[in-house]
């Protein structure tokens, strides 16, 4: 690696050179924005509007894109922005899951705002380096990497013609190339996406940390709605921010005492519970695989079922032995949950890497879902490599799985063949097919190429190319919004097809994953019920984004007590925690409920957003038979005797010397009314119309009546 | 007959915590099990006899990804 022959090609277009601020209880109060257009680079003031309304993170990131586009504008227009913020309470190091960065954009998969959130050290070091958020806007003509030495205070951007373009390569390069020594890698923080995310529609951000124990850059990703799409086309090639002396009271918090009490707490639960409960600390969030199998909540098959008797190949077990043990992975200062894990000095047997040993972040549960059983692989190794060039490549792992197992379902039933695909055989379970697919994204050739435009694409042009049936396509291609779903079966759980459905961005479990409470609990048994947990739940998860917030520690593991409180599926100790820590960093003075009502008016308004968008109605809130019943006679059979039983005790009617088709299509009648009446629900605890639009009453309610905001309900009601 | 999370479930003399456990293929570990409102702790799944007409809640703490 020929550092100084990449830096020497750089070309400086533009610098600026700011004052070292202080943080004052978790806010720097202003914000950076960058146009690569013409290359200006600006500070802007935070309101005390943006703090009382937005927090900070997801909430600046919509407000902050909302001023900057029209109904018009699309993904690909200049003046899309991407915004990256952490929130008040981000880079504290006292408390686990305190790392993430938001990052905010017009999706090119949905062409509403996307939100997706990252571990990485990127955002507590935009922050420390003095912005609580950064901007993004225009696009340049060759490509450029924008630098931020946050101890400096300067900030360049650079033409950049000759770094690598895929993430682990340009990661390594750009992290040696702006840290001053060895010492100083830890200090860098790089932003990046791969060659495929010149292509595909679903293109992921990378962010980096140094990894001081491997002496190797680490990789997590923004991995939703195609941002990293967003950023190649502005011709980003990196963002890299260099700030060193993190230290514990950098947010210059209100009461530190309180803070580090309410550290030391959970941290103490972590050492003592979490090899009995999830074991994060072991296997991350893989610990699930085969739960989710056990369950049948494993989607495999393109969701036809959920589960396969060849799940215990890719186990938790099995990737158990395959991660680094014994190494604190977490992403962020100071989280012990260390859920970052990875496999170490992996040879890669295809693609330009072919035979190089790397280190794969990962599995996440959901890439071995996603990558692995939905697409009917259950071999590890597929599955790691996938997982390794995804990330590389700046593939969403969870798109990329949903589209392929969809693909795989078209090629099975004859829809697409050989020749469409250009000779790939795209059977369920066949590994080397879809790595070549994925190769063939990365390069924008052949059917890869066309597979990254995601399932909504896919739909319209197999049944406008090809004569594909558009209603079956609708049927079994799990999208919704154009965001493929994550990689759960809502099947038997009308709360998490709610909980998939009815959201924002897209079927994305970050909102609400409702499946135990509802299926097996049995603890939200009525329509209003499920709507409360679909209020309550979406609303507190949303409360992460705000803050730079990592969801993991709030459930993932457990206190003691938690079983003897009212509410166990709040942890109601750790909602405290919450309360706790956002007080001791800002000063003010919230309770649980107060909590609630912050995320209220984010949700509202992205809300609120999407329908100014053309979109964020009813009717945008349906989702693809498959996720909620059995499409296909296959499909019935495999679980015959639990839907026969409940075609005759839940819809009345007798299945005896009907046809599967006759009882499918009675099945699918019950269960299509059954989410149109849970939506009705979930609308009206919302506060919002039937036709899904918040209402103006309901804005003043929670204070999210700003103008701008009533002016496009107005239009709605 | 017991109710198993407010459904019925059908009962058979000596059934365990752990049986029921094993029958319903429960195996994810952050469990909290009450029989008649009275919680079970884990120690106790084997030893502990469900009586016939009993109110059994196995309630799971997993709330996803």
């Amino acid at each position: 690696m020929n550092i100084e022959k990449l830096k020497s090609a750089h070309k400086l277009l533009s610098e600026y050179k700011y004052e070292l601020g202080k943080l004052e209880k978790g806010y720097t109060n202003r914000t950076l924005y960058i146009n690569v257009s013409d290359n200006t680079i600006k500070e802007k003031s935070v309101t005390q509007l943006m703090k009382d309304k937005f927090i900070g993170g997801k909430g600046f990131g919509l407000y902050y894109l909302w001023n900057a586009v029209t109904p018009e504008t699309k993904w690909n227009d200049p003046e899309n922005e991407i915004v990256i913020g952490s929130g008040p309470i981000g880079g504290i190091t006292q408390y686990p899951g305190a790392g993430k960065s938001l990052v905010c954009s017009l999706s090119p998969l949905t062409g509403m705002p996307m939100d997706s959130n990252v571990g990485g050290y990127f955002g507590p070091l935009l922050k420390f380096s003095g912005f609580d958020a950064l901007e993004l806007q225009g696009k340049a003509d060759k490509d450029v990497i924008i630098f931020i030495d946050g101890n400096k205070g300067t900030i360049t951007i650079e033409e950049a013609p000759e770094e690598a373009a895929d993430s682990h390569v340009l990661g390594e390069q750009l992290t040696e190339m702006y840290a001053e020594n060895e010492e100083d890698k830890r200090n860098i923080s790089v932003v990046s996406a791969g060659s495929a995310a010149n292509h595909a529609y679903m293109g992921l951000l990378n962010f980096t940390f140094y990894d001081v124990r491997r002496k190797q850059i680490r990789l997590k990703q923004a991995g939703r709605g195609g941002i990293g799409t967003v950023f190649r086309d502005k011709h980003i090639k990196a963002l890299v921010v260099r700030f060193a002396g993190v230290k514990g009271n950098l947010n210059n918090p209100d009461d530190q005492g309180k803070i580090n009490r309410t550290g030391i707490k959970l941290h103490k639960e972590i050492h003592d519970y979490d090899a009995q409960q999830c074991k994060m600390r072991q296997v991350g969030t893989a610990n699930i695989i085969e739960v989710m199998d056990q369950y049948d909540l494993l989607p495999t098959h393109n969701y036809k079922f959920g589960s396969h008797l060849d799940t215990f190949k890719i186990s938790s077990k099995v990737f158990t032995g395959m991660i680094t043990q014994n190494t604190p992975d977490g992403c962020w200062y100071g989280c012990s949950l260390s859920c970052a894990k990875a496999v170490d000095h992996f040879e890669l047997k295809t693609g330009p890497y072919k035979g190089q040993k790397v280190i794969v972040d990962g599995p996440e549960y959901e890439n071995a879902a996603g990558l692995g059983s939905n697409c009917g692989i259950f071999d590890p190794h597929a599955v790691l490599e996938l997982n390794f060039y995804c990330d590389t490549y700046a593939i969403d792992t969870i798109s990329y799985g949903t589209t392929t197992a969809f693909v795989m379902e078209c090629y099975e039933n004859g829809i697409i063949n050989k020749e469409i695909t250009g000779g790939l055989e795209l059977h369920f379970g066949n590994a080397d097919a879809s790595l070549e697919m994925l190769h063939q994204m990365s390069r924008g050739e052949g059917f890869g190429r066309l597979v990254g435009l995601g399932i909504r694409n896919l739909k319209r042009i197999f049944a406008e190319q090809y004569g594909a049936d558009p209603v079956f396509l609708n049927d079994i291609g799990m999208e919704q919004k154009g965001l493929e779903f994550s990689e759960y079966m809502p099947k038997e759980s009308l709360a998490q097809q709610g909980g998939y459905g009815l959201t924002n961005k897209g079927p994305q479990h970050d909102e609400a994953w409702l499946i135990f409470m509802d299926m097996v609990n049995n603890q939200i048994p009525t329509f209003e019920d499920k709507a409360e947990a679909l209020h309550y739940f979406p609303m507190f998860r949303t409360w992460f984004g705000l803050n730079g917030l990592c969801k993991l520690p709030w459930n993932d593991i457990v206190p003691a007590g938690n079983k003897h409180t009212d509410e166990p599926a709040k942890i109601p100790e750790h909602v405290q925690n919450y309360v706790d820590i956002f007080n001791g960093v800002t000063g003010n003075n919230i309770d649980k409920e107060q909590l609630i009502v912050q995320s209220e008016r984010v949700y509202n308004f992205q809300r609120i957003f999407n329908i100014r968008m053309g979109f964020g109605k009813r009717i945008h809130d349906a989702i693809p038979y498959r996720a909620m019943g059995p499409v296909t006679v296959e499909e019935y059979l495999s679980r015959a005797e639990r839907y026969d039983g409940q075609l005759k005790e839940l819809v009345g009617f007798n299945p005896e010397g009907k046809t599967t088709e006759e009882k499918i299509a009675a099945m699918r009648a019950y269960r299509e009314d059954q989410y149109q009446k849970l939506t009705d629900a979930v609308y009206k605890r919302r506060g919002w119309t039937m036709d899904g639009v918040p209402t103006i009453e309901h804005l003043k309610s929670i204070g999210m009546d700003l103008p701008e905001v009533l002016e496009v309900v107005k239009k709605h009601l | 007959m017991i109710k198993l999370n407010n459904r019925d479930f059908e009962w058979e003399e000596g059934l365990t915590v752990q049986e029921l456990l094993n029958k319903k293929s429960y195996t994810y570990p952050k469990l909290i099990i009450k029989i008649n409102n009275v919680l079970v702790s884990s120690e106790e799944y084997v030893s502990t006899i469900i009586r016939d007409g009993d109110d059994v809640k196995v309630i799971h703490l997993l709330a996803g990804g």
